[in-house]
């Protein structure tokens, strides 16, 4: 049995306070870290234990931290990404909401690696309860010494503040992110310089998704070899999994790197609602490419999900049983999409509009003789030709449900009704 | 070689308290009415450009009066697929007699239509100002709007 790592505390009692997360042995890993380890030596075990962003686009972290500029006179900042904004996904607000000494740990022991002095956390606006719990809990963190000046008696510092967004997913994006900390829009940056060169005012920065960062003390605490004896090849370690949809029993599920999906659909969330049948599934969020129930054996790693021409995203893994219209779904989503594009460059502020209203007309019986070749001519002209990886991320889904479910795309134009209600 | 940048106004080290000072201004003008937006900019020392640029891109920032209680249903998939998303914001809607995007006469209520809330797993889900409320059927959201109503 797989003992949960970052979310063992989160159901007991006044979990998200520091004298429970003392209680159990928390900030043991900043002390270790930081009187019995050199910085080099952290960036090595975070290299060794293979920890892979899970923010979603899964860079190895270790590698990351290596790329801040090494000397001592140049200021540094760790920046921390609690903006969840990528539909399905609910993990970040639990950990914040319920765990948030585990993050600023993790954030102490990265900022003491890459020597960063200040760090800033960035929490998507419409998260109240986590803005009050990460005030909380950095003002304890200060009261007990371990954020200020000289943490644990070292000469090591750190300021620590919480900034909130204002309702604006692409801020989650990690340059844009930066520009709304400088309390401008949140118009994404051209990427390089990386903000590990170049990031919040000037200075280079180390952004981190917030599970990344928690799962930091577990290694300097356990070691880089337990943390990579977890999961698969290319994918090691804890990760929490967002299941929603079509389940009996919604909910984040902490499971090893390569848990097979149809287990935790079936072992872990319960299974289909009414025990209808699978029809789909998004395994990373809604800007993942769509599965297929016969790929359910998958396992749940970022080369697996790769493999099969999608990704493992944030992990958020939406089930759609065979009740669920296809052209609907990504009809959603694409509404999402287009809303949400900054409007920086013109193939995702002018493409996602059209991939949405072409999308709109199949659904709603009014589609043109050509829509379905359109969607597809617009996915193509949008993909990989944005300022920033939204333009990616807005055509996975929609695209991937005309390629794998194109036979409700043309009972649609054909019929003009849809597919699912008929059969 | 270029000359160096002289920045007039817009200090960066003030501009980075642009959002918390736009929240502030909301609070005390109820919405970021060009009044809020002049008097910010003179408190940052930014151009009232600069703050109405920033402002507007933010969802949260409302730049026309809005109800006491802004109601934002979830339209997102997951939400969706329970059951959620579309009756809810028609009841809502029949009940409120406004349209998404409107506020009632008295002022009392906003409707809107957001996606994805982070609370999928207790969906369907909408969220009263700062309060969410999950797995919501349309007997909870008529208890809901009694309850706020009598506030
Ligand atoms: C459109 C878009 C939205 C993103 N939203 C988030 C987000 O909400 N939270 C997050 O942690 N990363 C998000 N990311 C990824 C970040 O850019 C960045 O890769 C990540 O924060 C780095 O942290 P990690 O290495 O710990 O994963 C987003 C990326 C894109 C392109
Ligand atoms: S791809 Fe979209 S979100 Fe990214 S910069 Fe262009 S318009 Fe903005
Ligand atoms: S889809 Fe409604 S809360 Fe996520």
């Amino acid at each position: 049995m797989f003992e949960p790592v970052l979310t063992r505390n989160i159901h007991r009692p006044d979990s998200e306070k520091i004298a429970t997360y003392l209680a159990y042995g928390g900030y043991q890993a900043a002390r270790k870290a930081l009187l019995e380890h050199t910085p080099e030596e952290l960036i090595e075990i975070v290299k060794r234990s293979g920890l892979r962003g899970r923010g979603g686009a899964g860079f190895p972290a270790g590698v990351k931290w290596g790329f801040l500029p090494k000397d001592p006179q140049i200021q540094k900042i760790v920046a921390v990404n609690t903006d969840e904004g990528e539909p399905g996904t609910f993990k970040d607000r639990q950990i914040v909401e319920n765990d948030p000494h585990q993050i600023i740990e993790g954030v102490i022991i990265a900022s003491y690696a890459v020597g960063a002095s200040r760090a800033y956390v960035y929490i998507r606006g419409e998260f109240f309860l986590g803005v009050k719990r990460w005030i909380k809990a950095i003002a304890d963190a200060y009261e007990h010494g371990f954020l200020g000046k000289n943490i644990l008696g070292t000469d090591f510092s750190l300021d620590m503040s919480v900034h909130r967004g204002a309702g604006a997913y692409i801020c989650g994006e990690e340059t844009a992110m930066l520009e709304s900390l400088e309390g401008k829009p949140g118009n994404p940056r051209l990427k390089p310089p990386y903000p590990a060169q170049i990031g919040l005012f000037g200075l280079p920065t180390l952004v981190h998704n917030i599970e990344t960062l928690a799962c930091i003390p577990h290694i300097v605490a356990r070691g880089a070899e337990w943390f990579a004896s977890i999961g698969t090849k290319d994918s090691k370690g804890p990760k929490i999994f967002s299941v929603s949809g079509h389940v009996k029993h919604p909910g984040n599920y902490e499971l090893p790197l390569g848990t097979p999906l149809n287990e935790i659909i079936f072992e872990h969330a319960g299974g289909l609602r009414g025990d209808k049948k699978l029809k789909a599934i998004i395994p990373g969020g809604a800007s993942t490419a769509v599965l297929t129930a016969d790929q359910v054996d998958i396992p749940m790693s970022f080369e697996d999900l790769e493999k099969a021409g999608s990704q493992l995203g944030t992990g958020a893994i939406v089930v759609m049983d065979e009740s669920t219209c296809m052209v609907e779904a990504a009809r959603r989503t694409s509404k999402f999409f287009a809303h949400e594009s900054c409007g920086r460059c013109a193939p995702c502020r002018i493409g996602s509009v059209r991939l949405y209203e072409t999308l709109d007309r199949i659904e709603h019986g009014k589609a043109l003789a050509d829509d379905i070749e359109r969607a597809l001519y617009l996915a193509e002209n949008i993909d990989g030709r944005t300022f920033c990886p939204m333009g990616a991320a807005l055509v996975g889904f929609p695209r991937s449900t005309i390629l794998k479910f194109r036979e409700e795309y043309e009972y649609h134009l054909l019929h003009k009704q849809c597919y699912v209600n008929q059969h | 070689m270029l000359p160096e940048a002289k920045p007039k106004i817009g200090n960066p080290r003030t501009r980075a308290m642009l959002l918390s000072a736009l929240y502030i201004a909301q609070e005390q003008y109820g919405w970021l009415s060009p009044e809020a937006i002049q008097r910010v900019a003179q408190r940052l020392q930014l151009t009232p450009g600069q703050v109405y640029s920033t402002a507007s891109f933010y969802t949260m920032f409302r730049m026309q009066p809005e109800g006491r209680y802004i109601i934002q249903v979830c339209e997102g998939l997951s939400c969706y697929l329970v059951g959620g998303a579309d009756p809810l914001i028609d009841h809502l809607s029949k009940r409120l007699k406004i349209k998404p995007g409107e506020t009632t006469p008295d002022g009392k209520f906003t409707l809107q239509i957001v996606q994805c809330l982070a609370a999928c797993d207790c969906a369907p889900a909408l969220k009263v100002n700062d309060e969410l409320y999950g797995n919501l059927t349309l007997e909870k959201i008529d208890e809901l709007l009694m309850e706020l109503s009598e506030k």
